[in-house]
């Protein structure tokens, strides 16, 4: 129910301002994009998607901080296992 | 897939756990509830609870939305698909909540018209294509889902259709966590916070748990990394004494919330003064019905339904499982009268219902699992 | 911490309690006991507590299991049904043949990929195929809908021949009948098949043994998915097609090269986690699977993402699950991928001892948790 997944915007529909393509790992479906109006995706951006409707524009920039996050923290935690390899107590 | 895939990583899943140990003080208990049902899901699908220190608990919250309707309000659902012309549509999770007299797919199994949709859109698809029956939408879902439910109505009356109807059974994230604070069984450190609902309202209805309650709250994202990542801001909060709102989900939820999909519900939607929850009672204004100006679409007005209270059955208690009070396995009837083929509450029916999460997926003892995967 | 009474546990948190006072007990003993009786709940006997079937019962999860134990295995009880593998083992005028039975009721009939005659062919050629027969004959039996176009039926029937020629067995005896409009869907098929079990030794899924590996033919959810988009419901556009396909080929080539293989099993509706759940069973032992190894198509991932369901419970109808001796797991692995149908084989995971009749995953993420049998049905009507 809290399903809600990233998905690619790949198109408007032609007729239909509110409806627009998107792709999701290779399969593609229509979606609302009615509650995104005042600032809606263009192609090649990403939304959130939640029964059939765009709940959120993902930001890319905040994507990448969350992930360079966690590529510091996983590096740290590297460097501490090798840390912890080199020092030897006896 | 992406933004799917770099935040399942296990290297970094165990960076964060080694953090996450670092923090607990030692000789203390941590106890976070994970308000939202997909939380739950997330956590026991992906076996989190594995990379948390034993000091640190989940609690499992009231975020499901079918796991707090209470048994009349589902009788009364099954009222209305039982009326003559009527399709009655749903969630594929509402399927098998039961009510009095069975669920939907019982009901499905005698012969009444009802239909899975995977959106209130494919609803109105069958409201068009079927002009001589009457189609109702059961809607439920946080402030997550009431927006689509919403724009539906809109475009519902924009195009002037006469035959559709919803069935509004929306709640609202903030009284249930105020029930939970205010609720002397729990003594809760902090909030993993419903990461889908903060996209509708944002950040700041969150304030007032660390302000007037002094409980920290970080809004999280779906993937395991986020769980993890929003479990350690926590415990540094905790450990640095910090008692405030944090958005670890920031490249989804936007602090202030989507103000398009909340003029929408506001149009639509007014809060009820009061409504029954599962487990919780009855809490004011913490529900929402159809405004009077839509009354053509509210299927309450529209068609009776008995509206008679339900008392759960009395072996259930997942009234204390949606407080977060007892675990899914401490319930008397987990496992045995109550499984996911012959559920007694809603806690083992929906696939974010804690029951069902931990049946599905967590039913082992850790020790169990580690000698599993070691073989 | 404790009193050093066995019969007077600590709390929790170490205080002690209350002499004669009820004794709380630690939290994972409290667990244990509950998992147990879980367990027990779980072995008692099979009954059928509904009144009227639901789709459930057709889904190839706990509900269809529970229907065969309960009513048919109940009322035909006898040594060559109990087994309830994929074909039944008869000896007739000592030869050992292998006699099994499927019905399609596939919406819609016409798929990417192929059509409900394919499945009808394929499907029982692989029940025979699993059971390590060669199958040779086929019986068709059609139940037409009234006003069903006569060319869909010409369309159908000439996949079952091609099919049949592609599989190396012959369409022998069958049967018609039409009922009125409104019943019958267009068209269900009714296929039987019988082959001759060549190979010494009996498959069987009850013969798993702990240290024993298990693969997958190739990647899963292609037909379940394919089906559920074709249905046209969901709006949703994807490149996948049905992976239906006879497998006797790959199955012989296997058998030939790795003498070590245990069993063999068809992955249909509910899916390779419905398998690996009927292997736990009826050996009593446990399985362990790891999520990165097995193979699933992008778009297969996107569309069960997308919808919210697990690609380990969508029907296949091309994929064979085998177990094999652990020591001849790379064996058996090359000889899958040296055949066209085994392309993208896979080893998977392997057969614990503990805990017995539990299947567990290893997520990608390193964590793990259950794989059960399927409640409810996601994908009505796929097969």
């Amino acid at each position: 129910m809290c399903l809600g997944i990233p998905g690619e915007v790949i198109e408007f529909l032609p007729d239909q301002p509110d409806l627009a393509r998107v792709d999701v790992s290779g399969v593609r479906r229509v979606i609302n994009v009615g509650l995104l109006a005042d600032d809606p995706p263009e192609p090649g951006e990403w939304v959130l998607i939640h029964v059939g409707f765009a709940l959120s524009k993902i930001d890319e920039d905040e994507a990448a901080a969350a992930l360079s996050f966690l590529e510091g923290i996983g590096q740290a935690y590297e460097d501490e296992l090798a840390a912890l390899q080199d020092s030897r107590i006896e | 897939m992406r933004f799917v895939d770099e935040f399942r990583d296990a290297d970094k899943a165990h960076a964060l756990a080694a953090k996450i140990a670092a923090l607990c003080e030692p000789g203390r208990q941590y106890k976070l509830m994970e308000v939202c049902g997909g939380h739950t899901h997330t956590i026991y699908k992906h076996g989190l609870e594995d990379y948390l220190p034993e000091q640190v608990t989940l609690v499992h919250g009231p975020g499901c939305p079918v796991c707090v309707i209470p048994m009349g309000r589902m009788d009364d659902a099954m009222a209305l698909a039982a009326q003559p012309d009527v399709i009655m549509t749903s969630f594929g999770d509402m399927m098998r909540v039961p009510g009095s007299h069975g669920s939907f797919f019982d009901a499905k199994a005698r012969g009444t018209d009802i239909r899975m949709v995977y959106s209130p859109l494919d609803s109105l698809k069958i409201a068009r294509k079927n002009p001589d029956k009457r189609v109702i939408f059961m809607a439920i879902g946080f402030e997550t889902t009431a927006p689509s439910t919403a724009m539906t109505m809109l475009r519902a009356a924009a195009e002037g259709l006469g035959n559709f109807s919803i069935f509004c059974n929306h709640v609202t994230i903030i009284p249930a966590i105020k029930a939970i604070l205010d609720s002397p069984d729990l003594r809760l450190d902090g909030f993993i916070g419903p990461g889908h609902v903060s996209t509708v309202i944002g950040c700041r209805p969150y304030e007032f748990i660390a302000r007037d309650y002094g409980r920290p709250v970080v809004v999280a994202g779906f993937e395991p990394l986020d769980i993890l990542q929003s479990i350690y801001m926590l415990m540094r909060q905790l450990s640095e004494g910090r008692a405030e709102i944090e958005n670890q989900y920031a490249r989804v939820v936007p602090w202030d919330g989507n103000v398009v999909a909340l003029k929408a519900i506001g149009e639509t939607m007014e809060l009820r003064p009061y409504f029954e929850w599962r487990g919780l009672g009855f809490i004011s204004h913490s529900a929402l019905k159809v405004r009077e100006k839509y009354a053509q679409f509210d299927a309450e007005r529209l068609f009776s339904v008995p509206g008679v209270r339900v008392a759960d059955p009395k072996a259930c208690q997942c009234g204390e499982v949606l407080k977060g009070v007892l675990k899914p396995w401490e319930c008397k009837v987990f496992g045995t009268a109550c499984t996911p083929e012959t559920p007694i509450g809603t806690c083992m029916v929906s696939p974010e219902g804690a029951c069902a999460a931990y049946y599905n997926y967590g039913r082992l003892t850790r020790t169990r699992v580690k000698e599993a995967s070691g073989a | 911490m404790t009193t050093g009474h066995p019969s007077q546990p600590a709390t929790q948190d170490g205080r002690p309690e209350r002499p004669g006072s009820p004794q709380p007990l630690p939290g994972t003993v409290r667990e244990e006991l509950v998992l147990d009786r879980i367990d027990r709940a779980r072995r008692a006997r099979p009954r059928v507590k509904e009144e009227r079937i639901t789709m459930s019962h057709g889904a190839g999860g706990k509900a269809t299991q529970t229907l065969i134990e309960a009513v048919f295995l109940d009322a035909f009880r006898n040594p060559l049904l109990e087994p309830l593998e994929d074909a039944a083992r008869i000896h007739v005028n000592g030869a050992r043949v292998a006699l099994t039975t499927d019905s399609y009721v596939v919406s819609p009939l016409f798929f990417p990929g192929g059509d409900i005659g394919d499945l009808a062919v394929n499907g029982t050629v692989n029940d025979l195929a699993v059971s390590g027969a060669v199958p040779l004959y086929l019986s068709a039996g059609f139940i037409l809908e009234e006003g069903f176009p006569v060319a869909d039926l010409i369309r159908i029937v000439a996949s079952m021949q091609a099919a049949a020629r592609r599989a190396g067995v012959q369409i022998v005896t069958g049967d018609t009948k039409v009922v009125e409009r409104g019943k019958a869907d267009g068209c269900y098929i009714n296929t039987a098949g019988v082959g001759v079990i060549e190979r010494a030794g009996t498959l069987g899924v009850a013969q798993a043994r702990p240290g024993d590996a298990i693969l997958v033919s190739g990647p899963i959810g292609d037909h379940g998915v394919t089906i559920m988009l074709a249905r046209g419901e969901l709006d949703i556009e994807a490149d996948v097609v049905s992976d239906t396909a006879p497998l006797n080929g790959l199955i012989a080539s296997l058998l030939a090269k790795t003498p070590g293989v245990r069993a063999l099993r068809d992955a249909t509706r509910g899916g390779v986690a419905t398998i690996l759940n009927e292997i736990a069973t009826a050996a009593g032992v446990g399985i362990l699977v790891t999520e990165d190894e097995i193979p699933v198509r992008l778009e297969v991932r996107g569309a069960s993402e997308l919808l919210g369901i697990d690609p380990m419970y969508v029907a296949c109808e091309g994929r064979v699950v085998v177990v094999v001796d652990g020591d001849q797991a790379g064996q058996a692995l090359a000889a899958m991928r040296a055949h066209p149908q085994g392309e993208q084989a896979a080893i998977i995971g392997r057969v614990t001892a503990e805990p017995p009749g539990i299947v567990q995953l290893k997520t990608a993420f390193g964590g793990t948790r259950i794989v059960d049998l399927l409640v409810g049905d996601p994908l009505p009507r796929i097969c």
